[in-house]
């Protein structure tokens, strides 16, 4: 059955699919043996022809107990062009899914179509001889990619310059450095200009500076009109390359969506964080005699509680509090630390109107924002506290209470990045205020001997 | 850190000559299609894989091609002492050494062949297991790659032939049609059991023996003409006895392959087609499995 094309945008098509494995196949020898296998060679014949005996020959066992579904009923369709993402935890299913979709295993119920010349990144390197020179490895790997002999002769050089392995390209692959190899290979897999593309953590691969370039690749790639399914666990380069993402749980599509949103939820769900937390009953709130933390709110310009943000879009970290106890001159504040433990920074209220001013009990409210283009990607954690200044009392103060995603969004204007696709590093991102100006067009005028090259 | 502001094209045009390629996934229903037009899709892989297996194979061996003469010449030189000098077997009136030798050529290749077919599939699981593509390719390479070792041990037979004096006959043309149909029972057997020791571990110790059996069974060390009726017919059924029979005949000069050898390509087609088929059959589970 060949189902036509609907619509000549659509370039993967993914009905009902399902795969089950058996728990121990081919690890389990008690059922895998020559005895085995005659028995089978035996009922084989027989039942090909129909005929079932009453009990098979064949060894068995309650099969429902060993079956597992990696994957179930998952449909989805992808444009042409467009660049989808797959989000989950291991064993949710993400390399089963992009196993069908490569063909090295088949489905056990559903469909697949796929619409243009797939190419995958699965693991890059696959073939590699060590005992063949880099050349050779490159029309080896070229080959097992698909593509052809007169095809890999035309880009080879593209190739080996990608890869910058020029010097050691008739060297066995033995002696390269594992990046190299790396190198190597994920520049023959990314020449393969494939029309749908599906990547599996090929950003694991190499330094800093050569995973930017994948991912730079990456984005040409998807610039080019064709289509990338692209699994990973690095969440920031989803939100940058992904306009949709996937999220799959126990086999299944849990949520699909825009990818920023996706992740956000994913990495919120997963970690476990929230942007919101307020306590209704006062006697049980953080806090003490003097002041008592009622809520705290991460909300978004638009006033809406969210823990979804673009990087430059300012955060409004809110606090509400109940003053039970007059005469101490308070000051909210929280402390802002990253997934990676860091303390970026702790911030007090800086309001002056209240600024060593007795509060009077009662129910208050701050408001602080952290500006736009700030904080940089990832997961930011924001402790509340409220503390009087003199004399030194810490009424409260909660780390890690509510939680909020920093991630970049493609086309929202100009950002710290300025396009750059890489690993930006650093907690924070400012976007500064440059100014560059041409001081001189010329300035090899009357210096013989200095020569200016323009640079590629 | 050394970067530069990228800047890509907003859009770059796909590959002119874009084909509108169309895969369809889905479980199989009823019988599985041998798939042989995606086999010769993929025919410069198959090349590609020869080629990487020749190359390491010579590259990585200090004695390298000299290793494909050694096997077959010193097996030959044995064979001789203890069979054609001390048990004084028959060799239908030709020196022991090249009666041997002549069926040993085919003899080496046809179980070298067989037992990387064997294994191949086990041995290639890095790639089976990341990227799709027939997996039959596996198994024919290797058959195909063992070819080149039959070649250099040919070169021997020749030195061989000068140095007692024999011309070859007429009918060496045929010498490539009895190598086919080696290669095909090789192809076909290989095929069975590569496909078997993915699924089965344990069949890969029953290569050796196998291949030590069939020896026995294959007119290598004695002429098949100390065999009478009825044990000759049944004989016919293996194809080797006709590969050796017909390579003795067209090098040597000996009796011709009686009609047994056409039930030898008749039994080698079966064993490959069926083969085929069961591969075929097992093929979308080796992922699964290796």
């Amino acid at each position: 059955m060949n189902p036509s094309k609907p619509h000549r945008e659509i370039s993967i098509r993914v009905e009902n699919l399902g795969k089950r494995y058996q728990i121990g196949q081919g690890a389990q020898p008690a059922y895998h043996t020559l005895r085995d296998q005659i028995s089978t060679l035996v009922t084989q014949p027989l039942r090909w022809m129909g005929i079932r005996a009453k009990e098979d020959l064949a060894p068995r066992y309650d099969e429902n107990e060993f079956r597992i579904w990696a994957l179930r009923g998952v449909s989805f369709e992808v444009r042409q062009g467009e660049v989808i993402g797959i989000v989950g935890r291991n064993g949710a299913g993400k390399s089963t899914l992009l196993k069908i979709l490569t063909r090295i295993t088949i489905p056990t119920e559903g469909s697949v179509d796929l619409w243009g010349r797939v190419g995958s990144l699965l693991e890059v390197g696959t073939g590699f001889h060590k005992e063949l020179t880099g050349r050779e490895n490159v029309y080896l790997n070229g080959a097992i990619l698909g593509m052809k002999k007169g095809e890999i002769a035309r880009k080879f050089d593209e190739i080996v310059t990608f890869a910058e392995v020029e010097r050691f390209i008739d060297t066995p692959v033995k002696y390269y450095s594992s990046g190299m190899a790396m190198r190597l290979a994920f520049a023959v897999a990314a020449h393969l200009e494939p029309e749908i593309l599906l990547v599996d953590e090929v950003l694991a691969v190499g330094d800093a500076a050569f995973q930017k370039k994948c991912l730079d690749k990456m984005e040409e790639v998807g610039r080019a009109g064709r289509t990338i399914l692209f699994v990973s666990h690095h969440m920031p380069a989803i939100v940058r390359l992904c306009e949709r993402a996937i999220w799959l749980q126990d086999g299944q599509i849990y949520r699909e969506g825009p990818a920023y949103q996706i992740v956000s939820e994913y990495l919120s769900e997963s970690l476990g964080t929230t942007p919101i937390r307020e306590w209704p009953d006062l006697m049980s709130a953080p806090g003490d005699e003097v002041v008592r933390l009622q809520a705290i709110r991460i909300r978004n310009a638009q006033g809406e509680i969210t823990d979804t943000f673009d990087i430059r879009e300012p955060v409004g970290i809110e606090m509400e509090y109940v003053v039970l106890k007059g005469g101490y001159a308070l000051h909210a504040g929280f402390s802002l630390h990253n997934d990676e433990g860091q303390w970026l920074f702790a911030s007090l209220d800086t309001d002056m109107e209240w600024d060593a001013k007795p509060r009077q009990p009662g129910r208050y409210r701050s408001l602080a924002w952290i500006p736009g283009n700030f904080l940089a990607e990832g997961t930011m954690m924001v402790g509340p506290s409220i503390r009087t200044e003199d004399p030194e009392i810490l009424h409260l103060y909660e780390p890690e209470t509510v939680a909020f995603q920093v991630t970049e969004r493609p086309g929202l204007g100009p950002s710290s990045r300025m396009g750059f696709v890489g690993h930006f590093p650093g907690v924070v991102r400012p976007f500064l205020k440059w100014e560059t100006h041409l001081l001189d067009p010329n300035p090899w005028n009357g210096r013989p001997g200095l020569r200016v090259e323009n640079l590629p | 850190m050394k970067t530069a502001t990228v800047r890509l094209p907003e859009s770059l045009p796909l590959p002119e000559n874009r084909v509108e390629e169309h895969v369809h996934i889905e479980p199989y229903h009823g019988p599985i299609p041998l798939n042989l037009k995606e086999f010769w899709r993929y025919r410069e892989l198959l090349y590609f894989l020869v080629w990487r297996d020749i190359k390491v194979r010579y590259k990585q061996t200090l004695l390298g091609a000299a290793w494909a003469i050694i096997q077959p010449f010193f097996t030959m030189v044995v064979f001789s002492i203890f069979f054609g000098r001390m048990a004084q077997m028959a060799s239908n009136g030709y020196p022991y050494p090249i009666f041997s030798y002549t069926a040993l050529l085919p003899w080496t290749y046809f179980s070298g062949a067989l037992s990387l077919a064997a294994n191949s599939l086990v041995g290639s699981g890095g790639l089976i297991t990341k990227v799709y593509f027939p997996r039959l390719i596996v198994p024919v390479s290797s058959v195909l790659s063992g070819l080149v070792d039959f070649a250099f041990a040919f070169l021997v037979l020749i030195g061989m032939m000068v140095f007692y004096g024999y011309a070859p006959t007429v009918y060496t043309i045929l010498l490539p049609l009895f190598l086919l149909l080696a290669l095909v029972t090789a192809l076909g057997v290989g095929l069975w059991f590569a496909a078997l020791n993915v699924k089965y571990r344990d069949v890969r110790y029953l290569i050796p023996f196998l291949t030590q059996f069939w020896l026995f069974a294959t007119p290598v060390v004695y002429p098949s003409s100390l065999l009478e009726q009825p044990w000759r017919t049944l004989y016919g059924l293996n194809p080797m006895v006709g590969v050796v029979e017909g390579f003795r005949w067209a090098l040597l000069g000996d009796r011709p392959p009686e009609l047994m050898i056409l039930v030898s390509a008749i039994v080698s087609i079966l064993l490959l087609i069926s083969g085929m088929y069961y591969f075929r059959r097992t093929e979308d589970t080796f992922a699964d499995l290796i």
